[in-house]
């Protein structure tokens, strides 16, 4: 402070002036430093920066195709894609998840079940932002309380996206299939194939069983591509470019939803199978198994209660039976074992026998019964298949031999899967001397072949089997193999006549013949089937059949009333229509009907009425 | 004191100051009318780099608009004190600050690992006593040089360099290395401006080169080394602390000559650009005006600079001229430590560019050391 006086001010000024000019020359030159770092970014690095800017922003995102469609022959639609909501959080955008989640549940409703699987899937391994699905099915009344209340909800989103959906539900269910979400081992499968993976890589459902499965190929469609923008968090912001994905293939199967229909009725509150050929193309009618289920409920997911309800069924509804479900096919055999005598020689429709209502082998003490106990006196073959004598077909068979009768009857599809894209079907048993060896470490006896006679023993047939040997059958011989496929985007399709050959009788007439009687077997006094001659529309022929359950011990009655439910007999029905021109071939089995008369023989009249009243109307 | 200080500051010799028209009205309140306006035109140039980087939030412009506001009130009325009152409470404020950091240290609120806040009781927001020394300090130092003869003794060199010493290591005890930096150079500008000689400036250089390596070894917290570490290779770490650097310099060096135009930056837009509306926003600048906006942003903050400079030299006494030419050089030294940082050239250290970042501590305090500069550059001592 005691200096003050010997300040000089201009010294003072001229000093700080000079250290003024110092400091804005290194300002200027530190802030052309920074401009010259800014020169080589944005000029010398540019093209550099522009491109990671680039790379940044725009991202390639495989697009679904929309799956194709199912018609039936009619133009029935059967299986859709329709627009499913699902509820969705982003956890991170949330204010406060738990308070999110108890609006939720006041909004529209979140069961225990679905706030677990929530949880569950936010315990999985996750991109921050991810969308996490909390409820699926929104109604649109709930769409629109969500909606509404949108400002309140941050995070909280409602997507759709495109779900197979089947609109006749059950009847369809076991032909159909249905598709589900892919699961680990689909996609171990379609990763060994770098085409699949390509193309599934924005598909989330694949068709598990059925058509579905069978025609993945062509419903699936291929994969499109669209170069998005996104932010630093993966949302989508605006589409740069589009190629759009190749819808799949719509089919058109030769279904009859008509008939499909009907028979769902008819089978209402029993256990079994209808399948019905349209006899000139083989074209697949109706195959129907009951019980059914409902396909929509795999299609996003069924709960394991809900699959072990279904699984663990005693009526096993899963099953096809149509296509897998094997009986014995009991005397809807005899048509075939009566044109297996034929072409051997081993009957004419003059042979005749005297039936005292049972059969024995030479030397053989064992009496192979006739279901009808008193015997049908005397029968010739016509008689034998109308009143379904089984002595005839007994002595017959044994007449031909069975190194006779199988091959004759592999030439109906028997033993062996003919179907050309039923994924269900299976090719059920046609035994002969190395299969009984091979499989049962057994010579082949003589009442073998006594027991196959009359479709009882070894052999197993299933619906579809049946069906089709009948179309055969009612074809003269000429082979059509059982298709649903009809159409591919409304182009018919041709199909390959399959590895058979048709089958050519010693003397074709036989074929008329055997019609007649089969005729016969609904028209005949003593027919079978004469209960069907009160809603006779059409000429039908056909053949009825009861498939033993349980085999009964030598020497008792059959009684159907001690027996319980399950364990009585099977009841087949096996024909077509109309006799001279036949154009429907129906196999009908009700699983301990009894009655073929009363049970499934109604059954496979009404199809063939349905379907020739209506292309005749 | 305030006696010897009243006889230091009397006469005003050849005033430069013309008194008419507008000029004379914005003398009277005590406003320097083209700083004013540069800073004005800056700080619209701010707010519309802020709703670009912001994602186009109106709201945050405007709550940073009322930042302004109050800060611009804040500039006037600064302004109108005189400088003796700054003089005045100076040694006090310094006390008040040392005493403040040292309650930090002992009863201070942590965050991220460091402890830099102060929880008042009640209602009280909660308090940054670092941001009460940034202005002490210099002031302090000017305070206590402009009593000294200039150039200065060695002796009243080494009783300045105590003053800013002691806040600098609280500081830095807390731990946060870049204000202590920024502190204690505000501190050494005014030295500078004081005419230290350039054999000192050179030698303190260099000690503070050869005190680096010991910083790092026994002074630097883990993070900090990790910052250095990031900067020296970003592409070490590209999603963590690297993601930010990359991130910026894509978007500067995307924007090329003439940028993708307003509100059209896919890095700002797009959320790449992390902090984008605050220590970031230069990158979305950058990438939406190109080289273009960059040069005229730094051409504006240079002109402010340089008219800082300037009414720095003009002013009547040395404690003004000390304390003005420090802020404004602390100023540039904001400026240019952001803009090094987004860019590339320095390693990131949370510094906002000033008064276009978002931040109302900032807007604030910046606007209120500008109507310091613009006492100390318009109060004409009255006899």
């Amino acid at each position: 402070m005691w200096e003050q006086s010997f300040r000089d001010k201009s010294f003072e000024r001229r000093l700080f002036r000079a250290r003024a000019i110092v400091a804005a020359i290194i300002v200027l030159i530190a802030l052309g430093g920074l401009t010259w770092r800014m020169v080589y970014l944005q000029v010398e690095l540019h093209e550099k920066y522009k491109d990671l800017s680039d790379n940044n922003r725009v991202q390639i995102r495989p697009v679904g195709p929309n799956r194709g469609l199912i018609y039936d022959r009619n133009g029935v639609l059967l299986a859709e894609n329709i627009p499913y909501y699902s509820l969705t959080i982003v956890p991170e955008r949330t204010r406060d998840l738990e308070e999110t989640l108890q609006f939720l549940n006041d909004l529209v409703g979140v069961s225990e079940r679905d706030r677990e699987q929530f949880e569950k899937r936010l315990s999985y391994r996750r991109r921050p932002f991810e969308p996490v699905v909390l409820r699926h099915k929104l109604s649109e009344e709930e769409i629109a309380a969500v909606a509404v209340n949108r400002y309140y909800l941050p995070g909280v989103d409602v997507e759709a996206q495109l779900v197979r959906h089947y609109p006749q539900g059950k009847a369809f269910a076991h032909v159909l299939g249905y598709v589900g979400r892919i699961n680990q081992m689909d996609q171990e499968k379609l990763e060994q194939d770098e085409e699949n993976k390509r193309r599934y890589s924005a598909t989330q459902y694949i068709g598990k069983t059925g058509i579905e499965r069978r025609y993945e190929h062509l419903l699936h469609g291929n994969v499109g591509y669209e170069k998005v923008e996104t932010n630093a968090r993966g949302r989508l912001l605006r589409t740069l470019e589009r190629q759009n994905p190749e819808p799949g293939t719509d089919l058109t199967l030769h279904l009859d939803s008509r008939l499909q229909l009907l028979a769902a009725e008819l089978m209402e509150g029993r256990r079994g199978a209808v399948v019905a050929i349209e006899v000139e193309t083989g074209g697949i009618l109706a195959h129907f198994s009951n019980p059914s289920f409902d396909p929509n409920a795999f299609v996003t997911g069924i709960s394991y209660a809900d699959y072990g309800l279904l699984n663990n069924d005693p009526d096993k509804p899963l099953i096809d039976r149509a296509g897998y479900g094997t009986y014995p096919p009991a005397s809807t055999l005899k048509p075939f074992i009566g044109l297996a005598a034929l072409q051997a020689g081993a009957t004419s429709w003059n042979y005749r026998i005297k039936d005292p209502g049972w059969y024995q082998l030479e030397n053989d003490e064992r009496f192979y019964r006739d279901w009808k106990r008193e015997g049908h006196g005397t029968v010739d073959l016509e008689a034998a298949v109308v009143e379904s004598c089984d002595t005839y077909f007994y002595d017959i068979a044994v007449r031909t031999g069975i190194d006779r009768l199988t091959p004759f009857l592999g030439k109906f599809g028997f033993g062996r899967d003919m179907s050309l894209d039923v994924i269900t079907a299976t090719s059920g048993l046609l035994p002969d001397k190395e299969w009984k060896r091979a499989y049962r470490r057994s010579a082949w006896y003589p009442g073998d072949t006594v027991n196959l006679g009359i479709g009882q023993g070894f052999m197993l047939v299933t619906p579809l089997q049946m069906a089709t040997a009948t179309a055969v059958l009612a074809n003269r011989g000429k082979w059509q193999v059982p298709h649903l496929l009809l159409a591919e985007n409304d182009e018919p399709i041709a199909i390959e006549h399959g590895p058979i050959d048709d089958i050519q009788l010693n003397d074709e007439r036989n074929w008329d013949r055997m019609f007649t009687a089969m005729e016969h077997v609904i028209t005949g006094r003593h027919g079978t089937a004469r209960s069907l001659l009160k809603n006779l529309r059409f000429p039908i022929a056909g053949k009825t059949g009861t498939a033993q359950v349980v085999s009964i011990p030598q020497g008792e009655k059959y009684d159907s009333e001690a027996l319980k439910e399950r364990q009585r007999d099977h009841a087949w029905f096996m024909g077509f229509g109309p006799v001279e021109n036949p154009q429907i071939a129906v196999a009908v089995l009700v699983e301990n009907g009894e009655s073929s008369g009363r049970t499934a023989a109604p059954i496979a009249q009404a199809l063939i009425n349905e379907y020739l009243g209506g292309a005749e109307g | 004191m305030a006696s010897t200080d009243f006889s230091r500051t009397v006469s005003t010799p050849s005033h430069h100051y013309s008194f008419s028209g507008s000029d004379a009205f914005f003398a009277r309140i005590h406003i320097d009318l083209i700083l004013l306006l540069l800073i004005l035109a800056l700080a619209a140039t701010g707010l519309l780099i802020l709703y670009s980087g912001s994602g186009q939030d109106f709201g945050m412009v405007r709550r940073q608009a009322i930042h302004f506001g109050i800060g611009i009130v804040l500039l006037i009325i600064t302004a109108q004190i005189p400088p003796r009152l700054f003089q005045l409470i100076a040694p006090w404020a310094w006390g008040t600050g040392v005493l403040l950091l040292i309650g930090v240290l002992l009863f201070g609120v942590g965050a991220k690992g460091a402890q830099r806040w102060l929880d008042l009781p009640g209602a009280l927001p909660r308090f940054q006593p670092s941001e009460l020394v940034k202005l002490a300090l210099p002031l302090t130092v000017a305070w206590f040089m402009a009593k000294r003869p200039v150039p200065p003794r060695f002796k009243d060199l080494l009783q300045a360099m105590i003053i800013i010493v002691v806040p600098t290591v609280l500081i830095l005890k807390q731990p946060d290395l870049g204000t202590s930096i920024l502190i204690s150079t505000s501190g050494m500008l005014v030295l500078f401006f004081a005419g230290m000689s350039w054999a000192l400036i050179l030698s303190m250089i260099s000690i503070v080169a050869a005190m680096a390596p010991v910083m790092w070894f026994f002074v630097m917290h883990d993070y900090q080394k990790q910052r250095v570490l990031t900067f020296l290779d970003p592409e070490s770490d590209p999603l963590g602390t690297g993601w930010n650097i990359i991130q910026s310099k894509t978007a500067i060096g995307s924007g090329g000559i003439h940028g993708k135009g307003y509100l059209m930056g896919s890095q700002s837009q797009l959320e790449f650009l992390p902090e984008s509306h605050t220590d970031f926003i230069i990158a979305v600048l950058a990438e939406e005006t190109g080289l273009i906006g960059v040069c005229l942003l730094l051409t504006l903050y240079a002109l402010i600079i340089l008219r800082c400079l300037y009414i720095s030299s003009r002013c009547e006494t040395l404690f003004g001229r000390l304390l003005s030419g420090s802020m404004s050089i602390t100023f540039f030294i904001y400026v240019f430590v952001n803009i090094g940082m987004v860019s590339g050239i320095l390693p990131v250290v949370g510094v906002p560019l000033p008064l276009v970042s978002y931040g109302g501590t900032s807007v604030v305090s910046l606007l209120l050391g500008f109507g310091l500069i613009m006492s100390m550059y318009t109060h004409r001592q009255r006899k």
